[in-house]
């Protein structure tokens, strides 16, 4: 954040400055997607210099996490990235469960595949209606939100939230989900992969949001690379990497899907593999259905994990364990670990120290996004000013997660 | 709960992975940047000495790990060395992470940048000066990131409180 300072106290660009006119984009600015700040240095009406300036929603949750024990942390997670909590649930559960060598069972594993999946089509709905709208196609975002909705219904019936679930829990499930919740997946992806149809009925062949997008914000495979983009801006640019492929998490490699890619690395390329990544969760989610396993959602480790309501008032060893588990939290052996995931919006990455406590040492998040806005003055530079809000759009920043 | 293989020490890592391609190019390149060494946890951690972590970066760069995942610090206030680096780096062709671990003495230590490698470090090391107070030689731009520029303090540390007055 930078209050007090010139506006432009960074290195200076190549050549007279005279003619440039600096232009702050934000803080608030409905194409930001949050409190994003933009400086830009243009001439006339081309971007000569741009730099992201952020910070402005950082609460300090890393702060936090070290205060707290290591289930207290989850919650925290939500909040990091509100369009995708579960991919922040499951991304700090198994660092966690890393460290301590704890066994998922398979059905928990695989409602984790369904629900991370859920969670990347939430993800990719509230991208595309908004993106959609910052370039004047404002249809898009009612459809979008309608499916969104279904999602988010989906979300309250299995953790009793909407938004910020918390679901996952180190050792598996918060809860068994309940009785109809399978159908009711079943009936949504059922008719899910018409309504992707439907938006790009509306848009692939649309004129104006092909011309605002094609082209716009070139970032090439190397520059890719160079500037730690990850995700679908990554694949966009001709990258053929998704850990749920290459390194697989909680049980990915049992599934069969594609990971789209694309050579072009622009805007247009970035919303073509979107909408592909989303039939291909489709396809995820209908062989998680198809082959959910029965078994317990929790790991058989009565110590780290909370016993179920009617066991904890019928045995005493339960109760001792809940109480001890809430009020001491549990030890986790020292060490270090990374735990890496494909979240909706490119590679997010939990970095946890434990000191043999029961609170966390170190908790750092890497989140796709912060990096990612590292790339937008490669994408921007050279073009007009209108194309920021384009290409801000194309790679689906979440403030929340970058400023954490 | 399953058992932990572990490999602990410079000579154990050296002994257990002769042909992983990150510890050959290390020991290529000068064996004496090396200063320790763990494989734990599937994950292989690297302590490379402080001056050498640019021109280790560089080396296992040209051996395939092509992508700068994250760096961040961890302050073992009141313990010396004080604060550790580490950086991840991921290689797309072996689909593998490694773990490059700098150990650095005093209380506002230096080294240098390694934007010149991978410009994605840019704002990773931005973020560690911010929240750490660890500067980095070389860098392009190092100004706080996350906090406000008239911020006095590193909020990351470990002697700075997490609530109250400071």
């Amino acid at each position: 954040m930078n209050s007090g300072t010139p506006i432009l106290d960074v290195p200076a660009a190549e050549g007279s400055r005279d003619q440039h006119m600096v232009l702050n984009m934000g803080p608030q600015h409905p194409a930001t997607h949050g409190v994003l700040r933009l400086v830009l240095e243009i001439d006339g009406e081309i971007i000569v210099r741009l730099y992201p300036e952020i910070g402005y929603l950082h609460t300090g949750i890393e702060k936090t996490c070290e205060a707290k024990f290591y289930q207290q942390v989850v919650p925290l997670t939500d909040r990091i990235d509100y369009l995708s909590p579960m991919a922040n649930n499951l991304c700090y559960c198994l660092a966690v469960e890393k460290l301590l060598a704890l066994e998922i069972p398979g059905k928990a594993q695989w409602i984790r595949v369904l629900l991370s999946e859920l969670t990347r089509l939430n993800s990719h709905l509230v991208w595309l209606g908004t993106h959609a709208m910052d370039i004047g196609a404002l249809t898009v975002f009612l459809y979008t939100f309608r499916e969104r909705e279904d999602i988010l219904r989906l979300f309250e019936a299995v953790s009793g939230q909407r938004m910020m679930t918390s679901y996952f829990r180190i050792g598996g499930l918060a809860l068994e989900p309940p009785l109809d919740f399978f159908h009711r997946v079943e009936t949504f992806i059922h008719s899910f992969p018409e309504k992707i149809d439907e938006y790009s009925n509306l848009l692939t062949g649309n004129p104006i949001f092909k011309n605002r997008l094609k082209g716009v914000g070139y970032l090439s495979a190397a520059d890719a690379i160079a500037l730690g983009v990850t995700g679908p801006p990554m694949r966009a640019s001709g990258v053929d990497f998704d850990l749920r492929r290459d390194m697989p998490y909680s049980g990915y490699e049992k599934f069969q899907f594609r990971v789209p890619v694309s050579s072009d690395g622009d805007c247009w390329a970035r919303y073509l593999v979107r909408l592909e990544e989303m039939r291909e969760s489709v396809r995820i989610i209908q062989q998680a259905l198809d082959g959910m396993p029965e078994g317990p959602i929790k790991a058989d480790a009565p110590r780290i994990v909370l016993p179920d309501r009617e066991k904890m008032k019928t045995q005493m060893e339960a109760l001792i364990h809940h109480f001890k588990i809430v009020t001491e939290g549990f030890a986790v052996p020292a060490g270090e670990v990374y735990q890496g995931i494909e979240s909706p919006r490119g590679q997010m990455g939990y970095y946890v120290v434990s000191d043999g406590t029961a609170k966390p040492y170190r908790v750092h998040m890497r989140n796709p996004t912060f990096a990612t806005l590292q790339a937008l003055e490669t994408m921007c530079k050279g073009r007009m000013l209108a194309d920021v809000v384009a290409v801000v759009g194309s790679i689906d920043i979440v403030l929340g997660e970058i400023d954490r | 709960m399953a058992e932990i293989n572990a490999l602990v020490g410079k000579a154990a890592v050296l002994d257990g992975l002769p042909e992983h391609p990150a510890v050959k190019a290390i020991q290529a390149w000068n064996p004496e940047a090396l200063v320790d060494a763990k494989f734990d946890r599937d994950e292989l951690t690297l302590t490379i000495a402080a001056e050498e972590i640019r021109a280790a970066a560089a080396t296992v760069q040209a051996v395939g790990y092509n992508f700068f995942v994250d760096l961040t610090a961890v302050d073992w206030f009141p313990s010396s060395p004080r604060f550790q680096l580490s950086y991840h780096i991921l290689s797309h062709a072996y689909k593998e992470r490694i773990r490059l671990r700098v150990l650095l003495e005093g209380e506002s230590p230096s080294l240098e940048s390694i934007t010149p490698v991978w410009p994605a470090a840019n704002f990773y090391e931005r973020e560690v000066f911010d929240l750490f107070g660890i500067r980095f030689g070389g860098h392009p731009n190092l100004r706080r990131i996350l906090m406000p520029d008239d911020w006095v303090g590193h909020p990351l540390r470990k002697d700075y409180p997490v609530e109250g007055y400071r």
